[in-house]
Parts: structure tokens; C-alpha cells; sequence
């Protein structure tokens, strides 16, 4: 347990200090950001054209925004005005007072406003954005039975508070500094033909927005430079005087230029990085994505002629660590707070697997970022070990080192599935070699695809109201479509049929919803920074949120597979097969919440052929539910021409998702959490790690754009070699059987429960919560309990 | 069609062998070791287990039972002995799986069944099955065509045996056996009666024997302090195991979980008080037997 709540060790003095800085500053929200875009936008609204606009507004958030070197640091920038300072994004959601009051409050994830800040809030920012923002917008633009299905909770929607981003850098940036881009983008403007080009005026404005971006970015790097140098000039200790002199010359040379060096690369990404993340707020913020691959050139350089050692490339690698985890995710609220309730922003490192060329990834910077997980402790950035069977042992085995540890870092992906599941989305070999994972687990194609995740979709609730021939049992209202009276299907199959036409049915409503809103960001809400850096945005002459990428995906997350499965699983078997039950007696034991019927419940929980062990007769339902998920949605044409794709991940959602439905099928009580990712119900699990993933390998994986596993095991189970040994391997069989990714929980649920008891015991105990980690202490007590039944492997 | 008593086929075991296995026990055991973590292995026939913590009072196993033979007492479920037959009925209706059956008759085909589902992760770790028991040797009948058949599968298979069987019987287990895990409780034939209830000479003639014909044995030696603990005793296995050429042994440290399955089974339990053995003891031990000039690991 020790070894749990151990806080970082081995850093050095420069780096002890930072990470303490950043993880004892309380969250707090800054109200910088809001007032320069209204300023900026009360200024050129309407005058000129929107990607401009948004340009304009950016470059004037570049110029204006505080810059702040903290003491000690040499990787330099905050997206606001200090470490742990929160900006807020008007143009796309527009808090109340009482919103900040709650943010304020909330005793989770919180942040801390002030009053001027509030005063603010309602002098001058509602006043402009109230009905302005991209949130009054969307919902203003949706459809009635759209906004019932999103407040029975069926499913969410992520453009409702962040934008569109889930996108991960590729290597351009690390070759071409901005004047290059810049340069880039003016030979687009100068070749447009306005002459047979219909689009060629659309075209401009949006190269024109791109410029200035690339401008706004340099005008940072600038800023920084005079700052770094002026605070030179002051210093009196001649050893931070000279390291100032040096962030000044780094800065001098990044963004403007590409980078040379070790620091100017690490540098660089960290603009490119605040860009992203200040120009708006992109979902999973931004990550650079194969971070050893694309630092290693440098690393080797500078090695080999003597000006860079292991140990200071560590030491910038660790201060670059805590500029990560400086930046909370911006304050979230309702549903959005719900489905994702943790400050982490999803900045998901990739380290190893494959290179371009689809030879071993894995170089000395792979060994040294683990060494640095595992010595910072820290809740970001996430990271994660891309496992190809190329891949050295030696390497997996170091990273179930780091996991062991029981942070939950770094998960582990199969970056053979990753690429197969990219070629079947239509990437070219080296495009899909060039991709990995992000935020949870989602895949795509590192610096050419915007790849959106759009919502969570609660698989079970849709059985729910499938029971109820279309009603939504919590509410009484009809928001479904009349599927049949569950009590004269006749036969398993009937139920099934039933089932389909009523997904089918939600299913359109959620796209039809997902068409309209990423009009709505492409016509208002263009990312002309983001788009400099996406291939093929320049070339196209076309903003990311209108399809500028190379490959355009948008993915719909279902959630709650196990759940499904063991509700038509106990369905099948107790009321048709077994005649246990007749169906009108289940329902009616679900409607009462199993009260006064707990034989009933037991008999449902325990003999009922389970998801996750093995079980054809329980698996045979998932791959059911799976394919019929699949099936209505994979290959939908999105507006901008990409194609949609499922995904089965919760992050949180699965909490709120349960919170929403009744008891079911499966024995699971009322507003009990549902299943997370393709992990088993929560102890339904008895056979074991392999029976879990003979199980959760049945589903092709192949066919989706990322599935989430978690397991939990015992540390004695990871204790020894052999141990982790014996992990490696049954990880190994896992992507040998194409599943896409498994993390692990190593702490036992004694130290949980103790935990839960004792919050101040437990201040840095780091757990896994669902393709994050994320402090114990964060998580609301529903997730906590939640993740303390999950079933634990122990050692036999 | 071959079948037998089993009482559990347990995945992803870790420590009986290399690799990950499956380790499928068997039930039954001649010897009567008092430190034994498998109580439930010892008979032969099948049990009643009744867990009163998990029973909800439903009353579903006295309506379901054919022969009359559970009622309801002040402390849960009382089970006549003489009349109940072993048939599971109660235990299949338990909503709650309070009550269980522990063993079941399965034939081959149901446990290659079982075992084939993880040749998967066999071939990738190296692993294979383990038989286990009880004396996995006590099931002929059933164990040498499981045996024949997970060769034909390609499985690697390890016997975990006490030693306590005819020769004939281990002989020809043994040209199916890929790796034996062989216990070894006691040198001294006294203490050796008295605490697994069989004098050790067959055990160890067999175990001669068989390391002239079978060059992959493992010795284990489970550690209970006070009893077989002794530095006598411990260099006295080491002196034999030496003589038979045998290049490993496994010293597991008691642990005393199993008291509670114990008292489910209505056993006594008679090593209670007894505390596991602390890993300075166990490393002592270590060093005495590796001058001989054996592998000696801690643990499975």
C-alpha cells in the first residue's frame, strides 16, 4: 500500500519543486480568456468574415493574455494566467453566475472564482454571449424529440460546452517553424483560381485566418522571449540568470522557426499546444502524440555532439510533465461535468510501438518516459505503451513495472489492432502507421485526421424503453417507438427484433442531431490555428471543423455492453429458455426495484450465464448487441464526407447512465452505475483474467475505432518477475486475439475501502478510472464504490 | 466415456508451473494432511457446503429437496445427512449459491472442453495444465486419458502429486507428463504418519523410481512451522533430493485461509493457532537446502 501513496521520488530539486507547485495549487478560474474574446469580438464581429474573426480573436488573445515564467521552469507558457488558472470559452458556452457559484462550490472539481470575476461574468461577458454561444445555439437547433432523448439520458453530446478536437499533433511542426507554414499557406492564397473555383473567395478567408494565425503564435513566442530576457536582466543567481537567457534564445527561435534542439522541440510542441488549447476549448485539449519518436532525432543529435545528457533531457522532458499538468480541464458543468467529472484534460502520450516504416518504435526515450511516469506521480499527462508484437518484452515488461506501481499509468495498447483498425477506415499503410490512441482509447491518424468523438449512447436504456414498447419508464413519456408488448413476445428473437428497431430509432435521432451540429461548428466556430497544423487543412484551403483533414471520422461511444448483455442474457435464460419467470413478473420486479423480491434479484445475479467468463451463451448476446450497434451506425457519411464509426468507452458516463435508468434485467438496483467500456459487469466476472478476455475478445474489435478494458488486479499478483511475467503473456494473448487495449487498477480493494474511510490518508492515491486516472479523492462516491466492486483477480 | 470427480478448474493459476495454466483438482486424497488448504479435495464423494452468511431465508432448497432431508433451524439450514443423497437439487435452486455442491462427476470431454478454451494463452506463456487434487493418481480411470488427450492437443501437462499410489499408476501417468510437482512432507517416517495419516516409504520409493525415468521433476515442499520445519528434516531432503539428481525445489510457506473451508465442511481443524512462517524463516531454510547444490525457490 505504500507503494501506493508514495509521492514522486527521484526527481531533482528544480523538478520537486514545480511538481509541488502544481499539485497543491487549487484549480481556479480565470476570466482573462473571456474578456479578450468579447473585447475582439465586439470589435471585428461582422466585419469581416468569420474564419478571420476567429483568427483576429485569437491573435488578439496572443498579444493580450498574461504570460507568467514560474520560478525554476524551463519549459515556458500557461494557457492562463498561472499554473492551475482555468480560462472559460463564452463563444462556446456562457455560464451563469450561478454556474460559477456552483463551480465555485461543488465539492468535486471544483474551481475557485472570485467575486470581481463574477462581477465580470455578468457585466460584460453574459451581456455579449447570453443566446450568442455555441451552446444556446445547439440547442436551440435541435429538435424536440433530439432534446428528449439527450434529457432521458439515451445519450450525450459532446459539442454542447468543448469543441470539436480530439486530435493528436503529427511530426510537422517539429520540421517547419511557423514563417514556414506561413509561407505555405500565402503560395495556397496566391495560386487560388477565382476564376473556375466556386470556392476559391471561401478559400481565402480561411488561408487569410490561418496567416494571421501563425502570426498570433509567433507574436507569443516573442512576448515570451522579452519576458524571459527581461527577467534575465533582474535576476541576481547567475546560474537562473543564464537559464533565462537560454529560454529567451529558445523562444527566440520556436515558434517562428523549427526547432533545433532537444528543448526548442519540447518547446515547440508547448506553443502548438497553448494555440490549440487557448484558441478554443478542444476536447482532450491536445497531446503530441509518439513523443520518443518524435523526439528521439533530436535526442540523438545533441547526444552525439556532447551538448544534451540523459539526465537533462529528463530533467526538461519532467518540467515539460508539469506545464501538463498544470492545465485542468476547463470548468465543466451538467451533463458534459457528468460524463466526464475529472480535472484530467486527456493529453494522452504514446510511447513505442511502430515507426512509419512499420519497423520497432521503441527507442531510449520510450525507457526514459516510463522512468519519468513513474518518478512524477502525477495525475498528466495520460499515458499509455503502444504494444506491437515488434516490440521488445523488455519494454512491456518495464512499462508493468510502471502500472504495478498502481497508478494505473500507462495503459496498454495493441498497436497492430490500432493500424488494422485504421486500414479499415480507409488510411493509407503509412497514414495508419503514423496514428495511435488519444484520449481514452480512440484511434486515428496523428496529424491528418480529425477524428470526433460525438456522444455516449446508453446501450442498456434503449432495452430499457425496448421493455416498455417505447416509454421511458423513469418519466412515463414516449420517446420511443411502439417495438411490441414485451409480454406476448414469444420468443428471444422477437425481443431482439424489437431491440434493433428501437436503436435504429435512436440511433437517426442522435445523428440527425450530429449533422446539424457540425454545421454549426463549421460555419461558426472555424479552428484557423488548429487547422495550420492538420494536414490537409493549408492544402484544401479548409478549416478542420469543416472537413480540412485528410480523413474526417466522428465515433458514437456506446456504453454499458456488459450491462446489455447480462439483462438479455438473464432474459433469455430465466424467462424463455428456463421458464423461471414469466416476463410480466420480471418487469414487474423491475418496476418495483426488486423490493420484496430479492430472491428474484439473487437468482438473476447468480444464475445467470454471465459476460466475461467464457460463455458462449452470454457472449453470443454481446456479439449481437455488438454487431446490431456496429451495423446501425459504421459507414454513415458524415457532413464533411467522413464516415461515422463506433467506439465503446464511458470515461464517467456510465455513473450518469445508470443514474438514469430503473433496475434491470441483469439484478443490477436503480440507479446503480452500468458496466464501463467492454469490461464485465462489476463481480459478474468469475473465471478469471483469460475467461475475461476470451470473452472480450469475441468482439471484433477491428470494426471499431477503440475499446476500453479495465481489470483490477491484487499486487500480489505483480509482485515478482514471474508475476509480471505471467501479465506480459496474458496481454500478449489479448492482442493476439486483435482486443485494442487493457489498463489495470493494481491496488486491492481493502486499500479503496480504507481509502474511502480515510480521504486525508489517501491524498496521491491515483487510480483508474476508465481511459484516465485520476485521484481517488476526485471521484464522486458513486465511482468510488463503483470502482471498489469491480471484480478483483487474485493470485492462486 | 472416461469420467470422474473433479471439485474445481481453476484459470489463470500461476503457481503450479510454468506459464499460465489451468489447474484442473481432482478429488480425493488417501493422505489426510492436517495442514491441507484443499479440505473440500479429500473425499471422494461429493459435499454439501452451506454458507449462512450468504442465505437469504428463502426456503427454496427445503421445497426443492426429494428426500425430505433439509429443514429450517434457528441457524439457517439443517441438512439430515442420513437422508440426503448428495443429488445438488438444494444447490442448484439456492438463488444465492449459499448452499453448493462441491465435486462433480465430468467426463474428458467436458474438462478438455474447459482446458481448450485457454490453449491460447497456453502457447503464448509457455503453460499448459495442471492435475491436482487431492491425488489427482487416486483417478486413473480418469487422469491417463486426460493426460492422452491434452497430448493430443499439443498441451503441456504437470502433475501435482502427493506420491501416494501404485507404482503401476504413476508409471504410466508419467509417460504422459510433461513436468511432475512432486511433494515432499516429511523425511521421517513417524512424524510423516502422523501428520498426513501414511507412513512415507512408498512416497519416496516412488519418488526414486521416478526420477530414474523422468528427468523434469519438481520437488515441493510445503513449510508448516513446527512440524517439518526442523534443520534436520530440511537437510535431510536435501541430502535426497541431491542423491536422485533432482534440480529444483519449490518451499511453499502454510498459509491458514483455508480454516474457514474447514468449518464449512464440518472438519476439525487442527493446526489452528498455527502462524504462517515469516520470510526470514523461509530464506534460513533456503539456505540450507541450496549447498546442495539445488535451484531453491519461495513460493509457487
Amino acid at each position: 500500500m505504500s507503494s501506493v501513496i508514495r509521492r514522486g521520488i527521484g526527481m531533482n530539486d528544480r523538478i520537486a519543486k514545480l511538481r509541488e507547485q502544481s499539485v497543491t495549487t487549487e484549480p481556479t478560474l480565470s476570466i482573462e480568456r473571456a474578456v479578450l474574446v468579447t473585447e475582439a469580438y465586439k470589435k471585428y464581429a461582422g466585419k469581416v468574415s468569420v474564419p478571420v474573426l476567429r483568427a483576429l480573436t485569437f491573435q488578439h488573445l496572443m498579444e493580450n493574455k498574461t504570460i507568467v515564467i514560474n520560478d525554476g521552469e524551463l519549459i515556458v507558457g500557461e494557457r492562463g494566467p498561472a499554473p492551475q488558472s482555468a480560462p472559460t470559452f463564452p463563444e462556446l458556452c456562457c455560464h451563469s453566475v450561478e454556474d460559477f457559484e456552483i463551480i465555485d462550490r461543488r465539492e468535486k472539481i471544483y474551481f475557485r472564482v472570485d467575486e470581481e470575476t463574477k462581477r465580470i461574468q455578468k457585466e460584460v461577458i453574459i451581456p455579449y454571449w447570453q443566446g450568442k454561444s455555441m451552446r444556446d445555439l445547439l440547442f436551440n437547433n435541435m429538435t424536440e424529440e433530439w432534446k428528449e432523448c439527450y434529457e432521458a439520458g439515451i445519450f450525450t453530446e459532446f459539442m454542447e460546452q468543448r469543441a470539436p478536437g480530439h486530435t493528436v499533433g503529427g511530426d510537422q511542426y517539429y520540421k517547419k517553424g511557423f514563417l514556414d507554414f506561413k509561407k505555405e499557406i500565402e503560395e495556397e492564397i496566391a495560386a487560388l483560381d477565382f476564376l473556375n473555383d466556386p470556392d476559391a473567395y471561401d478559400k481565402q478567408e480561411e488561408l487569410k485566418a490561418m496567416a494571421i494565425a501563425c502570426d498570433a503564435i509567433i507574436t507569443l513566442g516573442r512576448r515570451y522571449r522579452e519576458l524571459a530576457l527581461e527577467l534575465a536582466e533582474k535576476e541576481t543567481d547567475p546560474v537562473r540568470k543564464k537559464e533565462l537567457e537560454q529560454i529567451g534564445e529558445v523562444c527566440g527561435r520556436v515558434p517562428a522557426y523549427a526547432p533545433r534542439t532537444f528543448w526548442e522541440a519540447i518547446q515547440m510542441y508547448w506553443f502548438v499546444h497553448l494555440g490549440v488549447v487557448t484558441e478554443l476549448n478542444t476536447w482532450d485539449s491536445f497531446c503530441p502524440g509518439k513523443l520518443d519518436q518524435h523526439l528521439y532525432p533530436f535526442y540523438q543529435k545533441e547526444v552525439a555532439a556532447g551538448t544534451l545528457d540523459r539526465d537533462r533531457a529528463k530533467e526538461l522532458l519532467e518540467c515539460f510533465w508539469v506545464k501538463v499538468n498544470n492545465q485542468p480541464a476547463p470548468p465543466k458543468v451538467g451533463i458534459t461535468l457528468k460524463e466526464s467529472g475529472t480535472y484530467t484534460d486527456f493529453c494522452n502520450i504514446n510511447i513505442g510501438g511502430i515507426k512509419p516504416d512499420g519497423s520497432d518504435g521503441v527507442n531510449e526515450i520510450s525507457y526514459l518516459l516510463l522512468e519519468i511516469i513513474d518518478e512524477m506521480r502525477i495525475l498528466q499527462p495520460s499515458t499509455n505503451v503502444q504494444v506491437s508484437r515488434k516490440n521488445p518484452d523488455r519494454f512491456l515488461m518495464k512499462a508493468l513495472k510502471v502500472i504495478r506501481e498502481g497508478m494505473g499509468f500507462p495503459s496498454v495498447f495493441n498497436t497492430d489492432a490500432v493500424v488494422e483498425e485504421l486500414l479499415r477506415q480507409g488510411k493509407t499503410l503509412e497514414d495508419a502507421r503514423t496514428g495511435g490512441t488519444s484520449g481514452c482509447v480512440e484511434v486515428g491518424c496523428f496529424g491528418k485526421e480529425a477524428y470526433i468523438l460525438t456522444g455516449y449512447f446508453n446501450l442498456p436504456k434503449v432495452l430499457e424503453i425496448t421493455l416498455h414498447n417505447g416509454t421511458d419508464p423513469r418519466t412515463g413519456k414516449k420517446i420511443g417507438i411502439e417495438t411490441g408488448d414485451p409480454l406476448k413476445f414469444s420468443s428471444f428473437d422477437e425481443l431482439m427484433e424489437a431491440f434493433k428497431k428501437q436503436l435504429h430509432h435512436f440511433v437517426e435521432i442522435k445523428i440527425r442531431g450530429n449533422q446539424v451540429i457540425e454545421k454549426l461548428y463549421a460555419k461558426y466556430m472555424p479552428a484557423p490555428f488548429m487547422s495550420v497544423i492538420i494536414d490537409d487543412c493549408i492544402k484544401k484551403g479548409k478549416d478542420y471543423n469543416n472537413g480540412g483533414a485528410r480523413y474526417n471520422t466522428r465515433y458514437i461511444q456506446g456504453v454499458g455492453i456488459a450491462s446489455i448483455t447480462d439483462s438479455l442474457s438473464a432474459i433469455r435464460y430465466h424467462v424463455f429458455d428456463h421458464k423461471n419467470l414469466t416476463m410480466e413478473k420480471l418487469l414487474d420486479t423491475l418496476a418495483k426495484n426488486f423490493e420484496g423480491e430479492e430472491k428474484i434479484r439473487q437468482m438473476l445475479l447468480n444464475k445467470t450465464p454471465k459476460y466475461g467468463n467464457d460463455d458462449d451463451y452470454a457472449d453470443s448476446i454481446m456479439l449481437q448487441v455488438f454487431n446490431a450497434y456496429h451495423d446501425e451506425i459504421n459507414g454513415r457519411k458524415t457532413v464533411s464526407g467522413g464516415k461515422y464509426i463506433v467506439e465503446m468507452l464511458p470515461t464517467t458516463c456510465h455513473v450518469y447512465f445508470g443514474s438514469v435508468m430503473g433496475a434491470s434485467p441483469d439484478g443490477r438496483l436503480a440507479g446503480m452505475p452500468l458496466s464501463e467500456g467492454i469490461s464485465p459487469v462489476q463481480g459478474a466476472d468469475r473465471k478469471g483474467p483469460t475467461g475475461v478476455i476470451k470473452s472480450a475478445a469475441k468482439m471484433d474489435h477491428l470494426r471499431t475505432g477503440g475499446t476500453l478494458l479495465n481489470q483490477k488486479f491484487t499486487p500480489q499478483l505483480l509482485a515478482d518477475e514471474e508475476g509480471l511475467t505471467k501479465v506480459k503473456d496474458l496481454i500478449r494473448t489479448y492482442f493476439k486475439l486483435d482486443g485494442h487495449h487493457i489498463q489495470f487498477n493494481v491496488v486491492s480493494a481493502d486499500t479503496l475501502r480504507d481509502a474511502q474511510k480515510n480521504p486525508d490518508k489517501y491524498s496521491s492515491l491515483i487510480v483508474r478510472v476508465a481511459g484516465y486516472s485520476d485521484y481517488f479523492n476526485n471521484l464522486d462516491k458513486a465511482l468510488q464504490d463503483e470502482i471498489i466492486t469491480r471484480t478483483e483477480h487474485k493470485s492462486f | 466415456m472416461h469420467q470422474g470427480k473433479v471439485f474445481n478448474i481453476q484459470h489463470y493459476s500461476i503457481h503450479d508451473g510454468p506459464g499460465i495454466r489451468t489447474t484442473v483438482f481432482l478429488k480425493g486424497c488417501p493422505l489426510n494432511c492436517h495442514w491441507c488448504h484443499n479440505p473440500e479435495s479429500m473425499d471422494l464423494k461429493e459435499q454439501m457446503i452451506y454458507r449462512i452468511q450468504k442465505c437469504i431465508g428463502c426456503g427454496d432448497c427445503i421445497v426443492h429437496c426429494p428426500e425430505k432431508a433439509l429443514s429450517m433451524g434457528d441457524n439457517g439450514i439443517i441438512r439430515n445427512e442420513e437422508l440426503c443423497t448428495l443429488c445438488g437439487r438444494c444447490g442448484e435452486v439456492c438463488p444465492t449459491n449459499a448452499m453448493e455442491k462441491v465435486g462433480k462427476t465430468a467426463s474428458v470431454e467436458e474438462i478438455m472442453a474447459e482446458i481448450e478454451k485457454d490453449q491460447v494463452f497456453f502457447e503464448e506463456s509457455g503453460g499448459g495444465v495442471t492435475f491436482s487434487g487431492g491425488e489427482p493418481l487416486l483417478q486413473p480411470d480418469l487422469l491417463i486419458p486426460l493426460l492422452d488427450a491434452c497430448k493430443n492437443k499439443g498441451i503441456h501437462t504437470a502433475l501435482d502429486t502427493s506420491g501416494y499410489a501404485r507404482w503401476e499408476t504413476l508409471q504410466a501417468a508419467a509417460e504422459k507428463t510433461d513436468l511432475f510437482l512432486y511433494d515432499l512432507k516429511h523425511m521421517d517416517q513417524e512424524a510423516h504418519e502422523k501428520y498426513t495419516g501414511v507412513p512415507n516409504t512408498l512416497i519416496l520409493e516412488n519418488l526414486i523410481k521416478l526420477s530414474r525415468m523422468h528427468q523434469n521433476i519438481w520437488i515441493r515442499v510445503p513449510v508448516i512451522p513446527g512440524i517439518n520445519d526442523g534443520e534436520e528434516n530440511v537437510h535431510r531432503m536435501g541430502e535426497f533430493v541431491k542423491s536422485l539428481g533432482i534440480k529444483k525445489l519449490f518451499l511453499l510457506p502454510y498459509h491458514d485461509i483455508a480454516a474457514g473451508k474447514y468449518a464449512l465442511l464440518g472438519k476439525p481443524f487442527l493446526l489452528k493457532g498455527v502462524r504462517p512462517p515469516a520470510k526470514e524463516k523461509m530464506q534460513e531454510l533456503k539456505e540450507l537446502i541450496v549447498p546442495y547444490g539445488i535451484e531453491v525457490k519461495i513460493g509457487g
